[in-house]
Formats: C-alpha cells, sequence, structure tokens
C-alpha cells in the first residue's frame, strides 16, 4: 500500500510483544519452513497493531530471517495487508458485479456524505477507513459490506447510518491491543 | 435415500453441527468404511467411476486428477492436500454456504482425500474475509481431532492427518492453483508453469492436489452410499448435484443444491422466483464473473458442462448472475473488467498492460470520452488476452464477458459512443 521503500538506516525494527511471538512461534509449528510463516507473521502484527509500520515490518524480517526486501513483496502483494495505519474499524466494501447491479453505488455515495470518505481514506475522528473488496461471497443478499470481522447484507442507507452509530460506540475492530 | 448430500445438514438459522450430531445425522461413515480395510486404490476406483468432477471452475475429472500422484514404496514421503477455499470469482456464493453450514462434511471429504494420495498433511487456503468460515472451519477441526477421526493412527488404519487452517490476504489470482502454492509457501502469488502439474510437484515441491471445496465435499457420499447412488442423483449429463446460485434483481435470490441436468429455467424462474417486477431478464452468466453471456433464448439449457459449453459458454461455479433490462450491460462488464484489471498478478505483460487499458476504455466509454477506435481496441484485446495468450487463465477468464457483451450488446456500445454519455444514467 506505501510507496515507501525501507532504504534508510534510521528506521530501527520494534521488538515484538510477547503475544505476536508467541502466535508466530504458534504458526511456525503449521509450515516446514520460515519463509511460509512470513504472510502470518504480518497478519498477527497487524492484528495486534491495526496496521503494518516500516518498524514492524523490519522486526518481522530479523524474527523469520526473510529478507525485508522478501517481506515487502508479499506485503504489497495482498489487498488487505496495511501498510499505512487504518482507522479503528475498516470497512470493506464489496463493489464487484452482483453488488453493483444491486445498486452498492448509492450505498457508497451515502457513506461518502456521512463519513466524508471515499474509497482509501480514513474520517476525520479516526473511527473508520473506507476500502472497497472484491465479491464478498454473499451475493444473494447485495448489497453486502464488513465492518471488522462483521457481515452486513441487504444494505440500505438506513442501515449504514446504524452501522456507523453502532461502530462508532464500540471498541474498535481493527486493533486487540 | 439421499438427494441432497452436499447441504442435507445445513440449516443457517442453527449453528452447524457438532460432531457428534454429524456423526447421529450418518457422518463419518466412509472413515469406518477406511477403517473396515478399503484401501486407497479402491477409493481412487470409486472415485473415478463415480464421474466426479471439480467444482472448483474447470470441471476436471477428480479420479484422474488424482491418479497422477506418484504412489508406492518410491514415492516422496511428504505429499499435500490443498484444498481451494478462496472463493473470490465476482458472483460466486457457494463455498462459503458449504463451510458455514456444515464444515464436518468438508473434513471427512479431506480425509478420504488425503488418504486416497497418502498425504499426511493437508491445508484448508481460506479467503480471509471468511471470518465465519474461520471459525466454523476450526471448532470443527479441533471436535474432529478430539473424536479420533484427525491426528495420528486415525481409527487404527495406520493413517495420521493433520489439517492447517491458512487464512490469506485477499488476491483473487491466490485462486489460481499454482499461485495459491506460491502463495502457502509464503511468496507472492504469481501461477507457475505447468508442467511440472502440482500433482507431481507442488507445495515445497511434493506431490501435491489442490481441490475445490464443492468436489471434496462430494467425496463422503460416494465413499458412504456407493456409486450407484451418486449416478442416480443426476436428471442430465454430469454425475451428483451441484450448488446452483442466482444473483441480480430476481425475486428470491440464493443458492441451492440441485441435480445436473436440471434446466437454467427452472433454477431462474422456480428456485429464484423469477424476475423483480417492473424487470425483465436480458442476459445472464451461467457461473461466475468469468463465463460467457448466455441469453433468454437459452434458458431451457440444461445445466451440464457440455450442454453450457455448447452453447459458447462455461458451467463453471454455477452461479448466475442476472442481468436485467434496466441495468446497462456496458456498466456491468466495466465493473468486471475493473475487477480483473484490479486483480491481475501483472506477471505477464498482455494481461498486466491490456487489462488496465481495457478497464480505462470502460470508464471512458461511462463518461463519455471514449473515441470510436477504442471498440475496436476492446476486440484486439479479447483476441490477444484470450486462452493460451497469457500466462494463467484470470486474462482469457474476463475475456469471456467482454467478448460475449460486445457481441451481444453492440448497440449499447454504440450508443455510448453516439450519445458521449451512459444512456441507461448514472448508477
Ligand atoms: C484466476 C483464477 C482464480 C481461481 N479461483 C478459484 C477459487 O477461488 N476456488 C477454486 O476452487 N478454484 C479456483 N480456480 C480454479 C483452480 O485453479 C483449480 O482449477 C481448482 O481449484 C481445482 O479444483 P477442482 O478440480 O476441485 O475444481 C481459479 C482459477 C483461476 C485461473
Ligand atoms: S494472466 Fe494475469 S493473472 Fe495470470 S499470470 Fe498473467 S498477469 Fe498474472
Ligand atoms: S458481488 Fe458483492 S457479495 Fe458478491
Amino acid at each position: 500500500m506505501s510507496s515507501k521503500v525501507i532504504a534508510s538506516t534510521s528506521i530501527k525494527a520494534r521488538p515484538l510483544s510477547p503475544s505476536e511471538i508467541d502466535e508466530i512461534e504458534h504458526e511456525m509449528t503449521l509450515y516446514p519452513d520460515k519463509r511460509a510463516v512470513g504472510l502470518e507473521a504480518l497478519k498477527i502484527v497487524q492484528k495486534h497493531q491495526g496496521w503494518v509500520s516500516d518498524e514492524s515490518m523490519l522486526a518481522i524480517s530479523r524474527y523469520l530471517d526473510i529478507p525485508v526486501s522478501d517481506l515487502e513483496g508479499v506485503a504489497t502483494f495482498f489487498n488487505l495487508v496495511f501498510r499505512k495505519p487504518v482507522g479503528r474499524n475498516v470497512m470493506l466494501f464489496c463493489d464487484s458485479v452482483s453488488c453493483w447491479i444491486m445498486g452498492c453505488e448509492s450505498i457508497r455515495k451515502h457513506i461518502n456524505d456521512k463519513l466524508e470518505i471515499d474509497y482509501g481514506e480514513t474520517s476525520a475522528d479516526g473511527e473508520f477507513t473506507f476500502l472497497p473488496v472484491p465479491c464478498l461471497g454473499d451475493c444473494d443478499r447485495a448489497p453486502v459490506m464488513m465492518v471488522g470481522p462483521d457481515l452486513h447484507r441487504n444494505l440500505t442507507p438506513e442501515k449504514i447510518d446504524k452501522i456507523i452509530l453502532d461502530y462508532s460506540n464500540k471498541p474498535g475492530t481493527g486493533k486487540t491491543e | 435415500m439421499v438427494v441432497k448430500p452436499l447441504t442435507k445438514n445445513i440449516d443457517m438459522s442453527r449453528p452447524p453441527m457438532s460432531v457428534e450430531q454429524y456423526q447421529g445425522a450418518g457422518g463419518y461413515v466412509s472413515i469406518k468404511n477406511i477403517a473396515n480395510g478399503l484401501a486407497p486404490e479402491a477409493v481412487l476406483q470409486l472415485v473415478k467411476d463415480s464421474g466426479l468432477k471439480g467444482r472448483g471452475g474447470a470441471g476436471f475429472p477428480t479420479g484422474l486428477k488424482w491418479s497422477f500422484v506418484p504412489m508406492g514404496d518410491n514415492a516422496p514421503k511428504d505429499k499435500y492436500l490443498v484444498v481451494n477455499a478462496d472463493e473470490m470469482e465476482p458472483g460466486t456464493f457457494k463455498d462459503r454456504l458449504l463451510m458455514e453450514g456444515d464444515p464436518h462434511l468438508l473434513i471427512e471429504g479431506m480425509i478420504i482425500a488425503a488418504y486416497t494420495i497418502q498425504a499426511s498433511k493437508a491445508y484448508i487456503f481460506l479467503r480471509g474475509e471468511y471470518t465465519e468460515s474461520e471459525k466454523a472451519l476450526s471448532q470443527a477441526i479441533k471436535e474432529a481431532r478430539k473424536a479420533g477421526f484427525l491426528g495420528r493412527n486415525i481409527l487404527d488404519t495406520g493413517f495420521d492427518l493433520d489439517i492447517v487452517l491458512h487464512t490469506s490476504a485477499g488476491r483473487y489470482i491466490c485462486g489460481e492453483e499454482t499461485a495459491l502454492l506460491n502463495a502457502l509457501e509464503g511468496k507472492r502469488a504469481n501461477p507457475r508453469a505447468k508442467p511440472p502439474f502440482p500433482q507431481v510437484s507442488g507445495l515445497w515441491g511434493k506431490p501435491t492436489i489442490v481441490n475445490n471445496v464443492e468436489t471434496i465435499c462430494n467425496l463422503p457420499g460416494i465413499i458412504s452410499h456407493g456409486v450407484q447412488w451418486y449416478q442416480s442423483l443426476t436428471k442430465g449429463i454430469d454425475h451428483g448435484t451441484k450448488l446452483f446460485g442466482v444473483s441480480g434483481r430476481v425475486k428470491t435470490p440464493g443458492c441451492w443444491e440441485l441435480p445436473f441436468g436440471i434446466t437454467i429455467r427452472e433454477v431462474i424462474e422456480e428456485y429464484a422466483g423469477g424476475m423483480q417486477d417492473g424487470y425483465e431478464l436480458r442476459a445472464f452468466l451461467p457461473g461466475g464473473g468469468s463465463t460467457d453471456f448466455l441469453l433468454p433464448e437459452h434458458l431451457d439449457l440444461t445445466l451440464d458442462y457440455d450442454e453450457i459449453g455448447k452453447a459458447g459458454s462455461r458451467l463453471a461455479t454455477g452461479t448466475m448472475i442476472i442481468l436485467d433490462d434496466k441495468t446497462c450491460p456496458v456498466g456491468m462488464v466495466g465493473n468486471l473488467m475493473h475487477f480483473f484489471s484490479h486483480e491481475s498478478c501483472g506477471w505477464c505483460t498482455p494481461c498486466r498492460d491490456g487489462l488496465p487499458w481495457v478497464d480505462q476504455i470502460f470508464i471512458d466509454l461511462e463518461q463519455g470520452k471514449a473515441r470510436p477506435n477504442d471498440l475496436q481496441v476492446l476486440h484486439d484485446h479479447v483476441e490477444y488476452l484470450g486462452p493460451g495468450r497469457t500466462f494463467c487463465a484470470l486474462a482469457p477468464g474476463a475475456m469471456a464477458p467482454l467478448g460475449s457483451a460486445l457481441k451481444h450488446f453492440k448497440e449499447d456500445f454504440d450508443a455510448h459512443l453516439s450519445k458521449k454519455c451512459c444512456p441507461y444514467g448514472t448508477h
């Protein structure tokens, strides 16, 4: 997601937290080599920190002994590894074909108006990051989106208003620590 | 006798069956059959005889695929079974139902498949966004291990199996089976050259089978009830049942387990309740976003791989997307092109550079900025990105709806050019 390359020596690895290390160690028992754990480690760090900073990237690279360029190559390949900070709640809004036929563009506009953000942006209060996502596999209940781990179906402007209210009052889903 | 082997236990109004409930409903019988002395070769023969074809899109015969795996004492010790649960094809919503509705069915099927090729490690490659499937599957794996269906020396067969649930981080190309293997190895998910085929050299260079969720879910029925029962299910040519889905402006969109050989009309008009009031059927994609448009004149075709193939499209995932008369076909195809362009893995030039070009032309058409020659450019891409021209099947898949749309909806493309806007209004 980021165009920033870690070339500067001024960026230092941060220490991984004990729970991050525990989870990475657990993943290492499931795969025959460390390299396969790279993506898992990125996801683990993201779960705890909300996103993957350069400092986290360097820490994983060192911990798993994977060149940071390889790890960055993997991180930037996947849509859901965030290399920039995100809001407390990430909205993954399905913009694929069945949802489009069922009018997701008008729902998108409603979100644009309510939160004053479009794809790739985070609301001013830091509550929501709005991202498009390919077909969420719930096309018979289009339009759909996820907020954090939760799926919301048959979206209407009224439902969006309620979702925004509910999640604004809830502990964040983007970060568990 | 069972007529809906894939969905008989599914009731989305309650949590999926526990291992005890599942066994009470006749589950894990096939593993007991295996424990009673069904050898891997015998299982392979049953799967071959059943006529089961892969449900991931290509329809490749499952038994034949498995038969390429090296067996016997000289075969590599490590082999892998990988379940493709990356469901991301636009308009496809069938594997989710199976995993959330009856996770033990998938696990039972995986034990059968792994036993047949003698793989003692299996991975489920699950789409990361499927958080409910993840919950259901990890719970079911735990239960199956506790009940002795996974782990060491399963039911005294001497066969060991561990299942690892891997969640991905969102990229359509990971569904392509060799790209999936790279992703599992922690690499960028670019596809691999074939040969060597994964059956011989797959995950970490070891013999590997990749099968779709729904394919695997067919196995328990075949082993528990036999080939004759399985073959009695169909109304048509291909064997067994299939999940068929309908989305778009129909009255009751959904996904149903139905026998092959049923007509498209029955699925759309009876199961999906027909078109919503005020809308008419204009065309449809029969099996997800990578298939060619079919027209109302095709409604009486039967749902069998070859029948849909003869009409110039593909049955593929069996999940139909309906285009109604009030939705712009150019806009619909533009939406698909945007998806494919975004999800191109960038490995080969025609796809990496061609799809964004196509995507841009659709944006220009919508905004009234397209030039007459652009339609020719689209036609050229259908040719340049067609089957065999690119490194994997993503780009040819993208060209299926485009090529057929250029043929069937020419007047709509022309109207975008002459009116310099979308004649259907904004979306
Ligand atoms: C771009 C692309 C995406 C694919 N996505 C999936 C997918 O999400 N799930 C799947 O089962 N097969 C997918 N496939 C097909 C797989 O490559 C492979 O054929 C299939 O998993 C084999 O399983 P089967 O023989 O049981 O059908 C995809 C193919 C391509 C080219
Ligand atoms: S066709 Fe597209 S997705 Fe497939 S290898 Fe080439 S660039 Fe990647
Ligand atoms: S197209 Fe939106 S869920 Fe499938």
